[in-house]
């Protein structure tokens, strides 16, 4: 599905990732994790065309990202940032329907299309008539994983995507999103800081540190057999219940 | 910039040919300028009815902003005619040329296409003026004398600011005659006067023709060493209008030798002080010296301002369409010109630095530049106030678009929209707000600036106030300066609602 092959990318003189590989398998979610300046989120921001590696190649589908092809592949891939990224001065709906209203598909469809999505992350139908900043956090997060998922891309990429969220209103929504993906049998890949999110979600983790991925595998993997003192130590720090000493 | 310039043309002449029903009786149309000061308006006038008496359709673009408008104007056949001086044609039209004496001031007038008649008669200089009485009590008749007067220590001097500042005013003065040193403390033109006839000074700056010379009784120093530069009155007139109209450019030589100093400061005091329309002083003039029939129709120049509600309506016609045009033209360019400044940051610094620059252009430097190109009227006007509503809109609609919040413009991207898409859909619309406000803030500024229509014949509100300055009459500025005022503040009103329709309501909704 996603294939990065020894990627690497510097800002100036500093190495934000030192040359990375990572193949996502379809249908699996992969989490990205790591202390804040790791390389996660530049990780994540080239799968989708937003920074260019200054080495490496990505694939996607086979294809990688040109000038000519990149909002093509944008189209299909879903994508989710923190506090949903909604634009203000739509209404939700109008939020969620903008990418297939533009690319000239069928009012009806959009309409129901956008009506399944409601139910599907369980948003109140009548906040779609509501602008975003009359909206909830919760709400606006639900909404914006309609947007991602508005054109049903194989893939969804999601940045922190509950780091805003209080701790009752991020359980529910992670409930619902891990139950949604695999429903839908999706593609994901996730970044968080939060070892629990990371073990709740992942098929598998990916711990980051210093531009470079110091561990892969399950969760088990990370807290039976830390590869190195780093793991160790952020492992520790995160105080999973039952891992304290 | 020459087709456009013919295009307008071609548009003035249609609208005159449609105006004039298309008539054509023979009558050739000679246009006569003035400055915006009495004795140049009288000068006007007195052309205007020597042109009718000659069988010629006069046209009178009276109150122009200043001698470089009028010779643009002149030079580029706005005008046919207007009254110069020769001083002021030296140190401003010919200005850094060696000119000796009238005759080679003509030669390099005529290599500009620009006819100068011989002295109208009189010289409107600076000199030195004190009561005549006081003149007669100390027999003091020239500037040598005053300044030999064994009263002089007792004598209080008070001048101008501007006779104070300029080279050919005080300081050069003081050197010439040997004046003692004074404070130089400066007092307005007008002011001096009063002071004169109260005797809080003796002694001040009057220009040779000025009506109060009348009014106060003053006497005019002779300036005996010849200090003062010559400021004669002469006509300038197009060299094409010999041919074109022969008889109206035989008339008007009968200007020559006409006026004499007393006569012209008569003249400024029934326009300015006895506030007789100055069209009907020309004629009463004309009439008594060289015995033609002119009848002045109806009320004449200024007393039509100080009545008409008609005459307010015109003025907000033409003030509306000097901001509603220059504002149109303004958004067409400048929104654009916002927008390739964010999309190319580099060419961006030079587009605001540009729009920067020309924000700083004096007014009338834009005129005068334009006017060879747009000439006369509405045009000169609506350029110079587009410049000026460029700034304002270009950095809001760059400022607007460059705070969108970064999480906003990534949303926009990863979505998958082509850089116009999300230009259109997105960025545009979110900056809205903030390119509303630049547009409103160049349309406040605009009504306001408007007022500069009137120095180069557009008319609008800016046509009161320069006839009240000129008459010293607050009545009529206040009809000038208060519809503006007003007028501002409905413009301003007028985007509050604006905003209602233009502005996403999600937007508003996020702000409250």
């Amino acid at each position: 599905m996603l294939e990065l092959d020894q990627v690497t990318k510097s800002f100036g003189s500093r190495v934000v990732l030192q040359p990375t590989s990572l193949s996502v398998r379809p249908g699996t979610t992969t989490v990205l994790i790591g202390p804040s300046g790791c390389g996660k989120s530049t990780l994540l921001r080239m799968m989708i065309g937003l920074i260019q590696p200054d080495g490496g190649t990505i694939r996607f589908q086979g294809e990688e990202f040109t000038a000519a092809n990149q909002l093509a592949l944008r189209h299909r891939i879903g994508y989710v940032i923190q506090d949903g990224g909604l634009f203000p001065h739509l209404s939700a709906f109008d939020n969620v329907a903008l990418l297939a209203t533009h690319l000239g598909r069928e009012a009806p469809w959009i309409r129901s299309r956008v009506d399944e999505l409601t139910q599907l992350v369980r948003l109140p139908p009548e906040s779609l008539s509501r602008f975003p900043a009359q909206l909830s956090g919760g709400q606006r997060q639900r909404l914006g994983i309609m947007r991602a998922l508005m054109l049903d891309p194989p893939l969804v990429l999601l940045d922190e995507p509950m780091g805003a969220l209080d701790p009752l209103v991020r359980f529910d929504l992670q409930n619902d999103l891990r139950d949604i993906f695999r429903t839908l049998q999706k593609t994901v890949v996730l970044v968080t800081h939060d070892m629990a999110e990371a073990g709740f979600f992942g098929d598998e983790v990916a711990l980051l540190g210093q531009g470079r991925i110091v561990q892969r595998g399950t969760l088990k993997d990370l807290l039976n057999s830390p590869a190195d003192e780093f793991v160790t130590r952020f492992i520790q720090a995160q105080r999973l219940v039952g891992n304290d000493e | 910039m020459q087709s456009f310039r013919q295009f307008l043309t071609l548009i003035s002449l249609t609208l005159f040919l449609v105006t004039t029903g298309l008539a054509d009786d023979n009558q050739p149309v000679v246009r006569v300028g003035s400055k915006a000061f009495t004795e140049s308006v009288v000068l006007g006038e007195l052309l205007e009815h020597l042109i009718t008496d000659a069988g010629g359709k006069a046209q009178h673009l009276a109150e122009l902003g200043g001698t470089q408008i009028c010779w643009k104007a002149l030079s580029s056949g706005d005008i046919d005619c207007y009254v110069e001086y020769t001083g002021t044609i030296q140190q401003e039209i010919l200005k850094g040329e060696l000119i000796r004496g009238d005759e080679s001031m003509r030669e390099a007038l005529a290599v500009r296409g620009v006819v100068m008649s011989r002295h109208l008669g009189f010289n409107n200089t600076y000199a030195l003026g004190m009561p005549e009485e006081l003149a007669a009590k100390l027999h003091i008749r020239t500037i040598s004398d005053l300044v030999a007067s064994p009263e002089l220590s007792h004598l209080k001097m008070r001048f101008s600011d501007e006779f104070i500042e300029r080279a050919d005013g005080w300081r050069g003065l003081r050197k010439e005659y040997g004046f003692p040193e004074i404070a130089e403390r400066g007092i307005d033109h007008s002011l001096a006067y009063r002071g004169l006839l109260s005797g809080s000074h003796q002694v001040t700056d009057v220009f040779t023709t000025d009506a109060e010379i009348r009014l106060y009784n003053i006497r005019v120093l002779e300036d005996d060493h010849g200090y003062f530069p010559l400021y004669q009155a002469v006509l300038l007139s197009r060299s094409d209008l010999a041919t074109r109209a022969p008889r109206v450019a035989a008339s008007l030589q009968r200007m020559e030798h006409l006026i004499d100093n007393p006569t012209m400061i008569d003249l400024n005091a029934k326009a300015k002080l006895d506030r007789i329309d100055e069209s009907k002083v020309a004629a009463g003039f004309l009439r008594e010296r060289l015995k033609l029939e002119i009848t002045v129709a109806g009320e004449g120049r200024s007393a039509r301002f100080a009545q008409t509600a008609g005459r307010m309506l015109n003025n907000l016609h033409q003030h509306l369409l000097l901001v509603i045009v220059s504002l149109a033209a303004a958004i067409v360019v400048a929104v654009p010109l916002g927008v390739i400044s964010y999309c190319r940051p580099r060419l961006g610094r030079v587009v605001l630095n540009t729009v920067g620059i020309i924000q700083t252009l004096p007014a009338m430097a834009v005129l005068v530049f334009t006017i060879p190109i747009l000439g006369l009227g509405a045009w000169p006007a609506i350029f110079a106030l587009f410049l000026y509503s460029l700034l304002p809109i270009v950095r809001n609609t760059y400022t607007g678009l460059s705070d969108i919040p970064g999480n906003l413009r990534e949303s926009a991207i990863v979505l998958g929209l082509s850089d116009f898409a999300r230009l259109r859909l997105i960025e545009l619309p979110l900056a809205s707000t903030s390119i509303l406000a630049g547009i409103k803030t160049a349309a406040v500024i605009n009504v306001g600036t408007a007022t500069i229509g009137a120095l180069v014949g557009a008319g609008g509100f800016g046509q009161p106030i320069l006839t009240g300055i000129r008459l010293d009459d607050f009545n009529l500025i206040l009809q000038g300066a208060i519809p503006s005022a007003v007028l501002a503040v409905i413009v301003q009103a007028g985007f509050g609602f604006a905003e209602r329709w233009l502005v996403p309501a999600g937007l508003r909704a996020s702000e409250s």
